[in-house]
């Protein structure tokens, strides 16, 4: 196996794995570019991974092929509502960010699985019978080199996880409402001064990393695992949390941390039957992510500012 | 009411809460409360055997509780407890199976191997907080996760490609013949004084000595701290690792008492993140941590009845779990509402 074609073979799986850490990563760019730590993006992931196979297995009958594009949007409401918990927690009640998030975690593990026994009897769902296909991408997929690599084989959801985080680029950095979201963050006085509703932006900001989460959970569940059990979302929320401060709070920034993760990924997963990496022990790979983002934090990628006022509690009238 | 009264009403407040959201979500999904909860108390007392299952269920959540605890007083948050508890796990599992040594030497030696484990898995973030300020809680997510795939493949590794890594001496052993027999032969073992005497370790750490009191300080003000002429950075460094060595011995008490060996794990053991719930539940005193430790532990080993006994699913109490965090979180709301009762009380 030449180069080329390991590189042909991997950056598919790469990408693959890529697309439901881009989506979460920029739902946590979301939210604490809004003030509010979202430590449990991981539990939204689940809820979301739960209802997007749910759904899948609940209505492949009605609606055929569309079906994981629908479960998507339901995975979306519903991790979306699921994180207003955490808007709740951290807004309006004031509670420590990390320790709500914690039990965010907690809880959407928890119901996830009592809903599974409960609905299926049995500890995991079935397969899901309408998944995420690879398909070509037409006209991308004839350029020479890249076409095979990036546009052959290729899931669409990957496609949609790329457009989001240019989409969210756009909307933090060049309208208002981006601009009010990330004043929020930085120095809520000033914006309540300057008459921005500082709960209502960390309310809104929440439950979009929820939305997107539960995207990403529903991607993840119907095109990689395929079914939904207790270690289906096995630390992807967090890496995808990684991937934000690696990224620098920034929704490319994210993209790109979340790519390189996802080639982490594929390696420890494919990397056993390509020549030279499968020399390397799987833990390496395995622990790869963790180690660079600790590498990362501790400076060899510059300083990265996290927004001031992350993870504080807005108390109007306190200085 | 007096601080004090409300203080320890929160956490209070939140466990019937959360007790009452289990009742309501076992009603709604079509379960018999009254039943479950049955059950779940059956779980915990039924009989000397069950007593004794949830005693050593509660062990290494002491430890966990006093990790995550220790690390809240110096001002820290360690959700790391997770990954130094699993790296405590194997150190004393490996010590245990390794050696061959005379039981006075070895189980010590076993048990010190776990607490240095989790100590260094402590000092890392500790010292990454200290010297670069990245945030402990990032680092220790990671931390993790490192811990959880590299003791995987230490223990494939140390047992030729194996999910286990056997059993350990004997001469390492927690094991009591002596409770095993006071509870009809549960897996109980000496590890409770272990927990129970580390409480006492971190109350006289943190009360009666000055490098406690200076922990404590720079947990309520690293400024004023250092202006008193305290080293900051050391004290995190020394926090950090503390926490993890609690967090350490709590892996020994797996391997060396309950399970006797390590093995491959398909993810986290869960025992850190409910050391989280048991700290917060204990307002971070080591008696609080015992309570909560005793709530939790009893809870989580309880569960394990209610699918056989009531045909509900055991994670009903993780749900319970999570909803008495979130609660204990948000104790600003139940003060506030704990306040507004009073006053009404007084203008009557």
């Amino acid at each position: 196996m030449n180069f080329l074609e390991i590189l042909y073979f991997l950056v598919p799986v790469a990408i693959a794995y890529a697309a439901p850490l881009i989506l979460t990563a920029i739902g946590g760019v979301f939210s604490e570019r809004s003030g509010v730590v979202n430590i449990g993006l991981e539990g939204l992931m689940v809820v979301g991974a739960f209802i997007g196979v749910y759904f899948n297995l609940t209505f492949a009958d009605t609606f055929g092929a569309l079906t994981p594009w629908m479960a998507l949007l339901a995975a979306m409401v519903v991790a979306g509502i699921f994180s207003l918990l955490h808007a709740v927690a951290s807004v309006t009640f004031r509670a420590d960010q990390v320790v709500s998030g914690v039990a965010i975690n907690l809880l959407a593990v928890a119901i996830c699985l009592f809903l599974v026994k409960k609905i299926y009897g049995k500890g995991q769902t079935d397969f899901v019978q309408e998944r995420f296909l690879r398909d070509g991408i037409p006209y991308l997929e004839k350029i020479p080199f890249l076409g095979p690599m990036f546009f052959q084989n290729v899931y669409w959801t990957s496609v949609l996880a790329i457009g989001i985080a240019i989409l969210a680029w756009v909307v933090l950095y060049y309208t208002p409402f981006g601009l009010r979201l990330r004043a929020v963050g930085e120095h809520p006085m000033a914006a309540d001064t300057m008459g921005i509703n500082v709960s209502r932006m960390r309310y809104i900001a929440v439950m979009i990393s929820g939305g997107l989460a539960g995207i990403g959970g529903a991607i993840y569940s119907q095109s990689i695992s395929q079914d939904f059990g207790h270690s289906t979302i096995n630390g992807q929320g967090f890496m995808a949390l990684a991937a934000m401060i690696f990224g620098k709070w920034h929704p490319l920034g994210a993209m790109g941390a979340a790519l390189f993760f996802g080639i982490a990924q594929a390696l420890s997963i494919v990397g056993s039957s390509l020549p030279y990496i499968k020399e390397i022990p799987s833990v390496f790979l395995l622990i790869l992510p963790y180690v660079l983002t600790i590498l990362a934090l501790a400076g060899f990628i510059g300083k990265a500012n996290a927004p001031k006022a992350s993870g504080v509690p807005y108390i109007k009238g306190k200085r | 009411m007096s601080n004090r009264i409300i203080n320890l009403l929160v956490p209070v407040i939140s466990v019937i809460l959360g007790l009452l959201v289990g009742a309501i979500v076992m009603y709604v999904s079509g379960y018999d409360p009254i039943e479950g909860y049955a059950a779940l108390w059956d779980g915990i007392f039924g009989d000397a055997y069950t007593i004794g299952e949830t005693i050593r269920q509660i062990t290494p959540y002491i430890l966990a509780g006093l990790a995550v605890a220790f690390a809240f007083r110096t001002g820290l948050f360690n959700i790391g407890v997770e990954g130094q508890l699993i790296v405590g796990w194997f150190a004393a599992a490996y010590v245990g199976i390794a050696v061959d040594l005379p039981k006075f030497i070895h189980l010590p030696l076993a048990i010190l191997a776990a607490a240095a484990a989790g100590a260094l898995w402590g000092f890392i973030p500790g010292l990454l907080k200290a010297r670069f300020k990245v945030h402990e809680v990032i680092v220790t997510i990671m931390m993790n996760y490192v811990a959880l795939h590299t003791s995987n493949a230490l223990i494939r590794t140390i047992s030729n490609g194996g999910d286990n890594s056997g059993p350990i001496h004997p001469s390492a052993s927690l094991r009591s013949e002596f409770l095993e027999n006071m509870t009809d032969f549960s897996r109980l073992h000496y590890g409770i004084l272990i927990a129970l005497a580390m409480v006492l370790v971190m109350w006289l750490i943190l009360e009666k000595t000055t490098k406690g009191f200076e922990l404590k300080s720079v947990g309520l003000n690293q400024h004023a701290s250092e202006y008193a002429g305290m080293n900051v950075n050391k004290n995190i460094i020394l926090a950090m690792s503390i926490s993890g060595a609690f967090a350490g011995l709590g892996g020994a008490m797996e391997a060396l008492g309950t399970f006797e060996f390590a093995s491959v794990k398909g993810g986290f053991t869960g025992i850190g993140f409910d050391g989280i719930a048991v700290a917060l539940l204990g307002a971070n005193t080591p008696l609080g941590v015992i309570f909560g430790a005793a709530l939790f532990g009893s809870l989580k080993y309880g569960a394990t009845n209610m699918p056989n006994a009531a045909n509900i699913p055991e994670e009903i109490v993780s749900i319970i779990i999570a909803i008495i965090i979130f609660f204990v979180a948000s104790g600003y709301v139940i003060r506030l509402f704990i306040e507004r009762l009073s006053k009404k009380k007084g203008a009557k």
